[in-house]
Parts: C-alpha cells; structure tokens; sequence
C-alpha cells in the first residue's frame, strides 16, 4: 500500500464537489481510500483516523489523502485528481478582466441579477447574503446551521429595502419557471406556493403536477420562519408579494406546524387570494388531502395517486423503521405511522461536514444495510440538484434488504418531467422489491398496514 | 407588496456549491458564479458582526462618498515652519509611530540629514548620537499633521511644502517637496549634496512656487490626475505625464514670477519625472481626510509605512494605527543592488493606492508594467483585483484601456478579510543602510495582520 498525503495551502473547492472528486477516485481500479476535502478539524480527524499522516492545516486548505495498492496507482490517481480539480477551476478567460468576481458583493455589481443563491458554509452565509440585500436583490439561502438572530437581522433589512430572504435551510424555490436548489420541473400555472418546509413544498407540488395543475412561484422562506422567534417574516412577505402576482391565482402555505401567535398573524393578513394552508401537524390535514383541497378549490379533479405495489412480504409485521432524508416528509410519516423509528438524514446534525442526504446517499444506505428485519419506509426526492440517479445506488440495496426479509416501501416525490424521470426511477425501485407511492401519506399509510399497526 | 424578482426572467448569482450551478444549466436558467473562497483564518466571526452594524451601509457609502467628491487644489508652497508649526528638533516622519531605536537603516539616514540641513548637528556622527540621545528630539508621524512624506518622509522646519486643499469638504493637506531620485534624503542618504540640494530647494524652489501659485491661483489638481491617468501615469511609480502637466500649467507664471531663476527651476522640476508625486500625495491625503472618523465605517483612510512597520488607519476607528511588519518589496533593482541591499516597506506615498491610484491603477500605465511581473496583463489583473476589495469607482478618475472605467477606490477592510486580496502597492526600494540612498522600485504587500486586526476592532467599535 502506498499513501499520498498533501496539504495544499488556500485551495478551496465546494464540500459537493470535492466528495465527487474522492468518489471518483475511490472508484478507481487499485484505490483503496480517496479523501480529498478542506482541512477542516473533522476532515482531518477523519483522514487521521483512516491511518494517513496529516501535517498541520487550517480549514482553508485542501486536504488530499490516497492510498492506492502501489505507486503507480497512486500517481495515476493523483493525476486523475489534478485532472478533476483543474476541470473544476472556476471558468477563466485568458483575459484577466474575465475573472470571476470573489463576493456576491462584486458579482452583483458586476452583473444584472434579479435573486441570489447562497449555499457556502452556515458560518459564512449571513455575510453573502447580506451582500444580496444590500444590493436590492431577493436571496435564496440553502446553507443550514445559520444563526436565527443573523436570519431575523437579514429578514429584516429585506423587508426594508422591498426584497425577500428564501432561507437559511431553503431546500427549494422556483421564480418563474426556474428552480434553485433542490427544485422539481414543473409545469407553469396558477398556484402560488410559500413554503417553510423544502421537501414538503416538493411534495404538494410534485402532486399538483401530476393532477395537471401548474405553479407560478415556489417561495422558500426556511424552516423556522413561522417559529414564535422568527416571527413569519419571510412568509408574510412571500405572501404579500404572490397576492400582488398576477401569474397567481391560489396560494398554498406549506409548513411544519407554526407558533400559535405566528399562525394567527399571518392568518390576519389581508390578503384577495384564496389560501390554502398545509401545516402539518396532529389533527391537520397531511400534504396530499391539502393538495386535494387545492384541486378541490380549483375545480380539478383528483387523480388516483400513481404508484407501484409490491408482493406482500415474506414476514409480516415487525418494526417500522422511516429513514428519510426530507424533514417535513419525514414528520408527515411519523405522524401518519403512529408508530416506529423514524430519522431525518437532512437534520442539521447529519449534514454537519458532509452533503444532504439527498446528494450524497452514505449514511442512508449504510442505516439500510442495519435493518435485519419488519419494514423501512424511506423517501426519494427527485429533480434538479438532487442525485441524478438515487436508484443506482439504492435499488441493490433495496434489493439486499428485501432478500433479508425487510419490507421496503419508497415515497418517491418528483415529477416525469424531472431529470431522472419519475416513472424510470419507480420501475427500477418496485423491480428492487420496494412498494412506491408518489404520495408520502400513501406511503405512511401502506407501511402502518404492514407492521400490522391499526 | 411587489417583488421584482417575480417579474422578469430570473437572472442568479450562486455562490457555494457547484452542483446548485449545474442546475441552473441544465435548466438554461442565466447564472453566475461567485469564486467563494473561505475568509481569512479567523476571521469569520468578526465579519458576521461587522456586517451585522447597522451603521455600516451608510457609513461606508458616506466615508466613500466624500473620498471620491474631494476636489484637491494646489494652493501654494509653504515653508514647514510657517504651516505646521514645527519647532526646530521636531522631525515629521512616514508611517505610523516610530522611536530611533526602532528605526531603519534609511528613516535613521533621513533624520541624521535633516538635522545637519537644519543645523542641528555638526556631523554625520554628531546627528547620530544627539538623535539617539533623544533630547530635544520629537518624532512625530506626518498623517497626524495632515501631512504626507514619500519614503522617510521625513520633514523638518525649514522645508518647503505643496498646499493642497479640498474645495468640497474643506481640509487643507501637505507633502514636502520632491527632490529627485538617486542620494536624496527621503531614501535615506544625508551627503553634502543631499543638504546642499535640500538648501536650494529651501532658498530657491519653494519661494519661487510659492510667488509662481500666488499668481496662477488654485490649480486643479483633480483634473490634472485625470488627465494624467489617460497619459499612462499611475501617478505613484509613474508621474511623467503629470509632472509635464504641472510644468505646462506653471512655467510661464515661473517666469513671470521669477525671470532671473526660471531657468534653474524649471531645469530643476524637468529633470525629475516624479516631481509631480508629492502634490499628488497631498491631494490624495485631502481627499482621504475628508472620509476620517465616520462611525461604523470600515474604509481604510490611511496606510502607510515607517520603513520597520506598515499601518494602516480606519475611518471608523479614528486616529488608531493597525500595524505588521512591512515586507521587503519585490522589485527592479538599480545598477549592482540586489533583494539583499533592500529595507524593508517605506513611505507614506501608500496614500495614492488608499485614494485608488498607484498600484490601484497599475491598468493605465502599461509603460511600468515590468514592476508587476512583466506584461500589460498582470498590470490589468493587479487593477481588476481591487475591485474585488474596494467600495467604489471613481467618478474621474479613469482608465482609458478598461473602457474608461473608474479606478477602484476605498479599501473595504471587511473585503480584504473576505477575500484574503491584499492591497496592490507600487513603491520605490531604499538602501537598507542609511546613507545609500534607492537601489530600485518594485511592488509589496501590507501585512494581512495590520487588516484582521482593524477588523477585530471595528467588532467593538
């Protein structure tokens, strides 16, 4: 074995980009461990652990640690890893007048843009996107474990120069047609979404969707928006503005459950559009009956929900185990379940260091490959910016997992016209024995049949 | 209410991860990245609530503000003695505070030559020891008199000074006179012809400017440097164009003024292609005194080097200096000097690159582009950089090989930290032992400390 162990100094890539780049060399024929990484405390640790002698570094440096079953391997490795990085030097004119601007402070001088996303690390988001604001544009903040007082200052300070904070947390947004972050390629129309829970707003309109019915704007306002602290500032907002949209003709407010004080004030806003309200909660409507009254509302029919059924499973009953990366998703199932072990992989302290659940599928896969027995429940998210194939890594494990006498029922939220297609990723995963449900409740409702639950 | 973003197309800025990019492309979405690196080590806690003040918007853009509306005017040539009340032993110097012990090679060369010019001291040696003595010596920094001085920077009582006004917002500033390259006091030598020259400058130079502005008036000196960026001068390691400028505005008045001594003033001011960088020094200190003491704003106002430490000044932090070791430049070296002949940083000429010209402006003078690396390019990319660390464009000052654009003018301190971009400084090199005089020009960088530190301060400001 043959290791290679570089620090290299003021070299920063994205954490995405660079898990792609040790993925990718991990998969090399003689690879044995690939970690390239900023030298963060917990990278280095990591890379420590694995038995590589890392030098001092700063969390400003590149780490890279390979260890390859011979040198020759390890310098064709490290030249693949040059290679990748060199592709993913941001884009360079020869003339030096084209160099990509360091701030959002200098990009928005730079170039007309109408919103910003930040997605750096939590700790530095609040100074970008105070750049945003500062600039009169609308800001999209997908960082998590950002702090609430700079969320209220950036709410704030929007508010008083006319603009909107999607965030911190925001999975999803879509302006016009475009989606940000983790978005589902949707058909242009009438509904208006405000929305404090990103895989929540997926799901009601993935559903709208399929029934036909098409969004004018998907607003993201951030998970805790509508906490007693936050106080719906973004919401109210969002919804002031859709109100004034002319696209919109109905509005759809998708939340986890909301302070009391903070769910009444922003009932209290005048507002000439309907609202239909998708807070989830005990007692409240989960997010396909509110997609029905929606419908409902509009005069559109409700679709018989598509989804796939599996055999029935060789050992009934057993533990429910929901492994989910969507928050909101996963809180609807739990709810609905009434029962079982339920995780949200997306929560802050899973995504600490490493990418969200639903980009990098480890931790996940790995909690599968723990269940010895009863039945998983577990969502995948489609559209852009999430995995462009969650099926390839998760239908052999489906597939295992079923061999071992698990159930396995899948929520999957996305839309045909998603890049990994709705239908294909369905197939794959009900051919890996997995029940599939394009409507979480659904889902909750099968797997609660399954345990034997009442 | 209505928000634009809803409106027309969507147009994204994306700062962080690439992935969120590659989703906009697959969608056609029209996007931009930001080149997000990570702060300077240490510093992201600070910024969060440096750009948490709520002063600081408005702050920067009325510290700023005033900097770019300053419109400096030369109004005439005064003796040190008669404008700055200095008291014979009272020595003004470059940078921030400094003791004799403390000194450089060429500070210490410079006070040694103007105590013999002002007859202080009998000898060389003699200046040396009543210096060291410290009695009946104060050394005092030139930016806490509204004064500049470039290397040394070392001013003395009977010296003649450039006057600069702000006919804007009001400040008057001053900077010596320039005396030429070579032995010359400000890069440390004090030989006969150093003090004989500084003699003729005292007897000659100064009263005859001084007769020649009384009968011009106020000369634009705002204009002027527009003029002369559109010329190829950066107007700190290049002041050709304006140096002719200046002679083209005042030789006749020279020669009205002064018909028996034109010849030699005139020769005098002609043979010296950086006799214009002082006047442009005063102006730039006038119109980065006009941006001092607006609380909560993180505008550099100063920076500026003693030869031993580079300090700069924060417009919201009053008349404190944040200091480092200065560096040793990187530069073109005169005759036989190498890199291990040169001092470290010196001079208060910092003031063109704080007022947006100098190395700020490196992009309009390809003629020295050889003092950045070599070609026309480095000098467009030293410029471009700035702007990544600036507030500002200046209304008139501009570069005609950027499409006219606006020098970048205003050093951000929470911008360096942001982007770890340090300030371009072009500069003259002095011998590191006294009495040598320049060995070359070259460009440096500030210390990234004296800028984390102002940073640290402004948290608590």
């Amino acid at each position: 074995m043959s290791d290679l162990v570089e620090v290299r100094a003021g070299v920063y890539h994205d954490s995405v980009s660079l898990m792609r780049v040790s993925q990718a060399l991990a998969a090399r024929a003689g690879v044995e461990v690939a970690v390239v990484a900023m030298a963060t405390e917990l990278n280095v640790d990591l890379a420590r652990d694995l038995g590589f002698a890392v030098p001092a570094a700063t969390g400003g440096d590149l780490l890279v640690a390979i260890r390859a079953s011979g040198d020759a391997r390890l310098e064709e490795a490290s030249a693949e890893l040059d290679r990748q990085l060199t592709a993913r030097a941001p884009a360079g004119g020869t003339d030096a007048r084209d160099a990509p601007p360091r701030t959002t402070r200098s990009a928005s001088r730079a170039w007309d843009a109408t919103v910003a996303l930040v997605s750096v690390p939590g700790e530095h988001a609040f100074v970008e996107a105070a750049d945003a604001v500062e600039a009169g544009l609308s800001v999209m903040i997908f960082s998590d474990n950002v702090p609430v007082e700079q969320e209220i200052l950036l709410k704030d300070r929007a508010r008083d120069k006319g603009v909107l904070v999607m965030g911190p947390d925001c999975g999803t947004a879509v302006i016009g047609g475009a989606g940000l972050g983790f978005a589902n390629v949707l058909r242009p129309g009438r509904v208006g979404v405000v929305a404090a829970s990103g895989t929540g707003a997926q799901q009601v309109t993935s559903l709208l969707d399929q029934a036909g019915v098409g969004v004018s704007h998907l607003l993201g306002v951030g998970g805790r928006d509508l906490s007693a602290q936050v106080g719906g500032r973004s919401t109210t907002q969002a919804l002031l503005a859709l109100d004034e949209d002319p696209a919109t003709e109905l509005i759809v407010l998708v939340s986890k459950p909301p302070a009391p004080e903070v769910a009444t004030a922003v009932q209290e806003l005048s507002l000439s559009k309907p609202v239909v309200r998708a807070l989830l909660g005990p007692g409240q409507d989960d997010l396909t009956t509110a997609v029905e009254k929606v419908l409902g509302a509009l005069g559109v029919p409700v679709p018989e929900w598509p989804s796939w059924p599996a055999g029935p499973p060789p050992v009934p009953g057993g533990p429910l185990r929901g492994l989910y990366s969507g928050g909101t998703l996963c809180t609807e199932a739990a709810l609905i379940a009434g029962t079982g072990e339920f995780t949200d992989f997306g929560d802050d302290e899973y995504t600490r260091g490493r990418a969200h659940p639903m980009i990098d599928p480890a931790l996940r896969l790995e909690a599968l490959a723990a269940v010895e027995t009863g039945v998983v429940l577990l969502d995948v998210v489609l559209g852009h910016g999430s995995d462009p194939d969650p099926s390839a890594s998760l239908a052999p494990a489906v597939e295992k997992a079923c061999e071992r006498g698990v159930a396995v029922v899948v929520a999957l939220v996305g839309t045909e016209g998603d890049p990994q297609g709705l239908r294909a990723q369905a197939a794959r995963l009900n051919e890996a024995g997995a029940a599939v449900f394009t409507s979480n409740a659904a889902a909750a409702r099968h797997a609660r049949l399954l345990i034997g639950a009442s | 209410m209505t928000l634009s973003m809803l409106l027309g197309e969507p147009r994204v800025i994306s700062v962080g991860a690439a992935v969120l990019g590659e989703a906009l492309d697959q969608q056609a979405v029209p996007w931009t990245p930001v080149d997000w690196r990570p702060p300077l080590p240490g510093t992201s806690d600070a910024l969060a609530r440096v750009l948490a003040d709520p002063r600081r918007e408005r702050a920067n853009a009325l510290a700023v503000g005033r900097l770019l509306s300053a419109r400096p005017q030369l109004v005439g040539v005064r003796r040190a003695r008669d404008v700055l009340g200095l008291e014979p032993g009272t020595f003004f110097h470059a940078g921030p505070p400094i003791t004799w012990e403390r000194a450089s090679g060429p500070m210490r060369g410079a006070l040694i030559g103007a105590m013999l010019f002002e007859g202080l001291a009998s000898s060389p040696e003699d200046a040396e020891r009543r210096l060291a003595s410290g009695e009946g010596i104060t050394l005092d920094p030139c930016h806490h008199h509204r004064t500049v001085g470039p290397m040394a920077g070392v001013v003395s009582p009977s010296m003649w000074m450039f006057e600069v006004t702000d006919a804007e917002h009001g400040g008057t500033a001053y900077c010596s006179l320039n005396e030429g390259l070579g032995k010359v006091l400000r890069y440390g030598a004090y030989g006969t012809e150093v003090v004989e020259r500084l003699r003729w400058m005292g007897e000659v130079l100064g009263p005859v400017l001084q007769a020649t502005l009384s009968r011009t008036g106020p000369l634009d000196l705002r204009s002027l440097i527009a003029q002369a960026l559109q010329m190829g001068d950066e107007l700190h390691n290049r002041n050709r164009a304006a140096t002719s400028l200046l002679v083209r505005e005042l030789a006749p008045a020279i020669v009205d003024a002064a018909p028996d001594r034109a010849a030699e003033v005139l020769r005098f001011v002609n043979g010296n292609d950086h006799f214009f960088l002082n006047a442009g020094m005063a102006a730039a200190k006038v119109s980065a005194d006009a941006a001092r003491n607006v609380p909560g704003s993180s505008l550099v106002v100063a920076m500026a080097r003693n030869g031993t430490e580079f300090g700069i000044q924060v417009s919201g932090l009053g008349d404190r200096w944040f200091t480092g070791p200065a560096g040793v430049p990187d530069g073109l070296y005169l005759g036989a000097y190498g890199p291990e002949d040169a001092n470290p940083d010196i001079g208060d000429s910092t003031i063109t690159e704080t007022s947006g010209l100098g190395g700020f402006a490196m992009a309009a003078a390809p003629a020295i582009v050889r003092f950045v690396g070599g070609d026309v390019s480095d000098a467009v990319a030293a410029t471009t950089s700035m702007y990544e660390i600036t507030l500002a464009e200046h209304p008139a000052y501009q570069i005609p090989g950027l499409g006219f654009r606006g020098t970048p003018v205003g050093i951000d301190v929470t911008l360096v930290a942001r982007t770890g971009i340090l300030p371009v400084v072009n500069t003259g090199i002095a011998g590191r032992v006294a009495g040598t005089g320049q060995v070359g020009a070259g460009l440096v960088s500030p210390p990234v400390e004296a800028f984390t530190a102002a940073l640290e301060a402004l948290v608590l400001a």
